[in-house]
């Protein structure tokens, strides 16, 4: 198992990743952005950070790096693509996933823990095999532009087609304004592409990976991945 | 050489949180006919084009490709022709 953590200037979280990553017990290296190619890897991570110190508008520029086409060639053959807070926002801007963020309605960077439910069976991305659906999981957030919009039809078609796969809640998995950290519609924390392979999320799953930094729920979903991969890309329980 | 004048703001369905904290700002100042403030951005670009028309086009692109992103924001500019130095 190998994840391929795509670094551009700016990314603050490669290292984090990658340090969770080698904790779930896989490999992973670095595809710098001016890479044309992600052949070898079984997993492709774009992770946090100020990716080309978000000048115009959070991704916008990321999006037309180098890197970005190989990443959508790889997105397009069903493998698995993760995109972390400003990974997210890359995967919104190039167009994988539908939507937009906004800055946070509070107009603050808001960094803390957080906790968000799980909305999927486990099945439904390779990123949540050990998850289970109303699972209420603490990872920490640190953002100031997560208010994710998308117009109200296409909201609509996320949610018939269980593709919402995080929302923001309070501690006993209620979805209350008061605890939605940024004003996302519907408590959105995560969405998945259509066939599920394509995962964004504002919460950092790497932060949270091992008992040391305080929680190690995000191990989940480095778990999850590398179990998808083993089973050669199928569901395997 | 041509200069675009470009503007990009929050698309109006949308809620503009800085433009709210500055409305109230004003408010709390004593305009208090202020009813809505709505913050973009303006970017000026300098380019080359055979023809106005061709500029328009350039520019209308790039609004499109990367300077706006229209799921939540609408753009609009106007352009002129740079007399020579």
């Amino acid at each position: 198992m190998k994840l391929g953590i795509v670094v551009f200037p700016g990314s603050n979280c490669d290292r984090d990743v990658q340090t969770a990553a080698r904790a779930a017990g896989y490999d992973a290296d670095f595809i710098w952005h001016t890479d044309t190619s992600v052949d070898g890897f079984d997993c492709l991570a774009l992770p946090g950070g100020f990716s080309y110190g978000d000048y115009l508008r959070t991704a916008a520029i990321a999006r037309f790096s180098p890197v970005m086409e190989a990443v959508a060639r790889y997105a397009a053959l069903g493998r698995p693509v993760i995109g972390i807070c400003n990974g997210f926002q890359v995967l919104l801007e190039v167009g994988l996933l539908p939507g937009a963020m906004l800055r946070n309605t509070s107009c603050k960077f808001v960094c803390k823990p957080q906790r968000v439910r799980v909305e999927v069976a486990p099945a439904r991305t390779p990123f949540t095999l050990k998850l289970r659906p109303g699972q209420v999981i603490t990872l920490p957030i640190a953002h100031g532009e997560g208010n994710y919009y998308v117009d109200s039809e296409t909201l609509e078609e996320l949610e018939l087609g269980g593709q919402v796969v995080f929302r923001y809640c309070d501690e006993s998995g209620e979805l209350t304004a008061g605890s939605c950290p940024n004003g996302s519609l519907g408590n959105i924390a995560g969405i998945c592409n259509k066939a599920g392979n394509v995962l964004g999320m504002m919460p950092h799953p790497e932060r949270a990976a091992e008992d040391i930094l305080g929680g190690a729920d995000g191990r989940l979903l480095f778990d999850s991945v590398a179990q998808w991969v083993q089973g050669g890309g199928r569901i395997v329980r | 050489m041509y200069v675009a004048d470009i503007v990009v703001k929050l698309k109006k369905s949308i809620l503009d949180p800085q433009g709210d904290a500055v409305r109230s700002a004003l408010k709390s100042m004593g305009y208090d006919g202020v009813h809505d403030v709505r913050i973009g951005k303006r970017i000026e670009v300098r380019l080359e084009a055979t023809c106005e028309d061709e500029c328009m086009r350039l520019v209308d692109e790039m609004c499109a490709k990367l300077l706006s992103n229209t799921v939540v924001e609408d753009y609009d500019f106007s352009i002129r022709e740079e007399s020579g130095e």
